[in-house]
């Protein structure tokens, strides 16, 4: 400061309170600029509420609430006749599907980073988790159409049709042709993809837990899978559970890596094995072509989409924040 | 040995071999994604690829140079426009704003904005900027990039600025510095890798986003620079050529996979490599 003191004095006289006040100024306008881009926050959040209810407005005014209990989708009909049942159904089964595979995987990676892993281990399985998760969503899409489809449809799919023919409920849900494109490869991907996700977030809270606790546990004898089940996923269950909703939030909206392989038909059809397709799949390969009618409909579409990952995000983030005050105690 | 005993290491012995095979269930998936990728997408790696612009259809001669530009341009505006107000936003939550209801609310925003379907921040754009402009533009692309990058930036900001201690903070305030140039001078410097890092896990955040390019910038086959009309872009060409035809196309498009992964596996690498060095020292 000296320095810099000595130089502006050399400069020319020193003014004190012109400086004071070309500080006062500095300091008032990063202050604005600063909470103006704060706001500009929530002013994203109010622009996509406030530009999708626009877009989709008409088809509100024109559907109703027949929109989400019709299943029939025909833009081309004059007039157009648009229901949101198969996307809906499409989007509601690959994600319980997918979550029925990646939660106990997921939770699984997790507890053998942080319990059963030899020191070495644990960072590189880590970066190549984490890694996993930063891979763009299109090359799983792609993955999936090229590699996993084919290899479904050859061999996994038959199996479990040849295995379930004949039983009664399982017959159906596991029935019919097999299929390149189907819910279930999409589902597949899915799962795949949120691992990651859900592998971070149970590592990380699966950190916070004390080792005293831990320790403890050990001490009076308890295998280690005692120890997780009795010492660490209680103490961690409601960061555990947000993680799931954050992953689930995820295969919710997830569009590229399901578009490819779901087969694009708003059919229901009781197989997981059939072509469906999901919310962000329909908006995907329809979206661009589209027009009047049929375009706000797809918005109506993504509207609901919001509605309901804004729910399971708020859900999952109130969860984590929880355990972030209990952590921080 | 107590049957108890025995039956309490039992389980917990199929536990450890369930969870070892999750492990390796895991990696399998990433090894094989990896392995598909490196193995197509270095067949059709040639300098043909950077020196031709897409091929029309049925041509098995082009290359992706008008969609690498593309996906350049886009990116640098999108990070160039998101990341100053996610690091000012970042700023106010972790400098000024620190026990405010308002940033517990912003906070809470941001989150959710961060882990929004990217479709979602596509139809946005496409209402807010492409039907008002009256077409697809390069312009509106960079913008739906701009949304996305803003969250992650906000989000690694504040949580860097709030690792800066106190102290430091207080000792500049006592030599009379003002507020502003507290935070620029000293937490900025004290923080500086970790802002860094944020930026540049958002670029690699984007750097792959298909989704909400798909009806803002829709895609080009020809080479363009004008960000008032559309622009081809690596995501979207990809997206084209896979449900193509024509084996050349679907051939580019792993070569495009390929590239795209490889920069977004660097960045993040480059990013990890930079926070290790941020706890080192």
């Amino acid at each position: 400061m000296a320095v810099q003191g000595d130089a502006m004095e050399a400069a020319g006289p020193y003014d004190r309170a012109k400086a004071l006040s070309a500080f006062k100024f500095g300091d008032k306008a990063f202050y604005w600029v600063t909470r103006c881009s704060a706001l500009a926050v929530l002013l994203i959040l109010g622009g996509i509420i406030l530009s999708l209810i626009v877009g989709a407005w008409p088809a509100m005014k024109e559907f109703g609430f027949s929109f989400l209990l019709t299943q029939r989708w025909a833009p081309a009909n004059d007039p157009p006749v648009l229901g949101a049942l198969g996307p809906i159904y499409g989007t509601m089964v690959t994600s319980i599907i997918a979550m029925t595979i990646a939660i106990p995987v997921g939770i699984g990676i997790a507890i053998f980073l942080t319990e059963l892993c030899p020191q070495w281990l644990r960072r590189p399985i880590g970066i190549a988790v984490e890694l996993l998760a930063g891979i763009p969503s299109i090359i799983y899409g792609m993955w999936g159409f090229f590699v996993l489809g084919p290899f479904l449809a050859n061999t996994f799919q038959p199996f479990m049709i040849r295995i379930f023919e004949g039983v009664p409920v399982l017959g159906a849900i596991f029935g019919g042709p097999p299929s390149y494109l189907s819910l279930f490869n999409a589902a597949l991907i899915l799962a795949i993809m949120v691992l990651p996700f859900i592998t971070a977030i149970s590592v990380d809270v699966f950190k916070t837990v004390p080792p005293v606790l831990k320790e403890a546990a050990y001490g009076v004898g308890c295998t280690t899978w005692e120890v997780v089940r009795n010492v660490v996923i209680p103490y961690t269950r409601v960061g555990v559970i947000g993680g799931i909703m954050l992953a689930l939030g995820r295969a919710l909206g997830e569009t590229m890596a399901v578009t490819f392989i779901i087969g694009n038909s708003f059919r229901i059809s009781g197989s997981i094995f059939a072509p469906g397709t999901t919310i962000s799949a329909a908006i995907a390969s329809e979206f661009a072509e589209s027009d009047g009618l049929h375009q706000s409909g797809l918005i109506l579409l993504g509207l609901l989409l919001f509605v309901l990952t804004f729910m399971v995000l708020s859900a999952a983030r109130l969860m984590l924040m929880r355990l972030e005050k209990k952590a921080g105690k | 040995m107590n049957p108890i005993y025995a039956s309490r290491r039992r389980v917990d012995i199929v536990i450890r071999f369930l969870c070892l095979g999750a492990a390796i269930f895991g990696v399998t998936w990433l090894a094989l994604i990896l392995f598909t990728l490196f193995y197509n997408g270095l067949a059709g790696l040639t300098l043909q690829v950077f020196t031709q612009n897409t091929p029309p259809p049925g041509s098995a001669d082009g290359g992706l140079l008008n969609a690498i530009v593309g996906s350049i341009i886009m990116t640098a505006i999108g990070v160039g426009v998101g990341a100053p107000i996610g690091l000012f936003a970042g700023t106010y939550l972790a400098e000024y704003g620190r026990n405010d209801r308002l940033t517990s609310l912003i906070r809470f925003i941001n989150d959710i904005l961060l882990s929004a379907p990217s479709i979602i921040i596509g139809l946005f754009v496409y209402g807010a900027v492409v039907v008002p402009m009256g077409g697809f533009s390069a312009f509106a692309g960079a913008l739906a990039l701009a949304v996305i990058v803003i969250p992650v930036v906000v989000r690694t900001t504040e949580d860097m600025l709030l690792l800066v201690p106190n102290p430091l903070r207080e000792a500049a305030s006592a030599l009379g510095l003002p507020r502003s140039l507290v935070i620029r001078r000293v937490a900025y410097r004290a923080a500086r890798a970790g802002l860094i890092t944020g930026v540049l896990l958002a670029t690699a955040r984007v750097a792959g986003e298909t989704a909400p390019l798909l009806f803002t910038a829709l895609s080009n086959q020809f080479f363009s620079l004008d960000m008032t009309k559309t622009m081809a872009n690596l995501p979207v060409t990809i997206n084209n050529f896979v449900q193509s035809p024509y084996d050349y196309w679907k051939q580019l498009a792993w070569t495009g996979a390929l590239l795209i992964t490889l920069t977004v596996l660097t960045l993040n690498i480059g990013a990890r490599l930079l926070g290790a060095e941020r706890t080192k020292s």
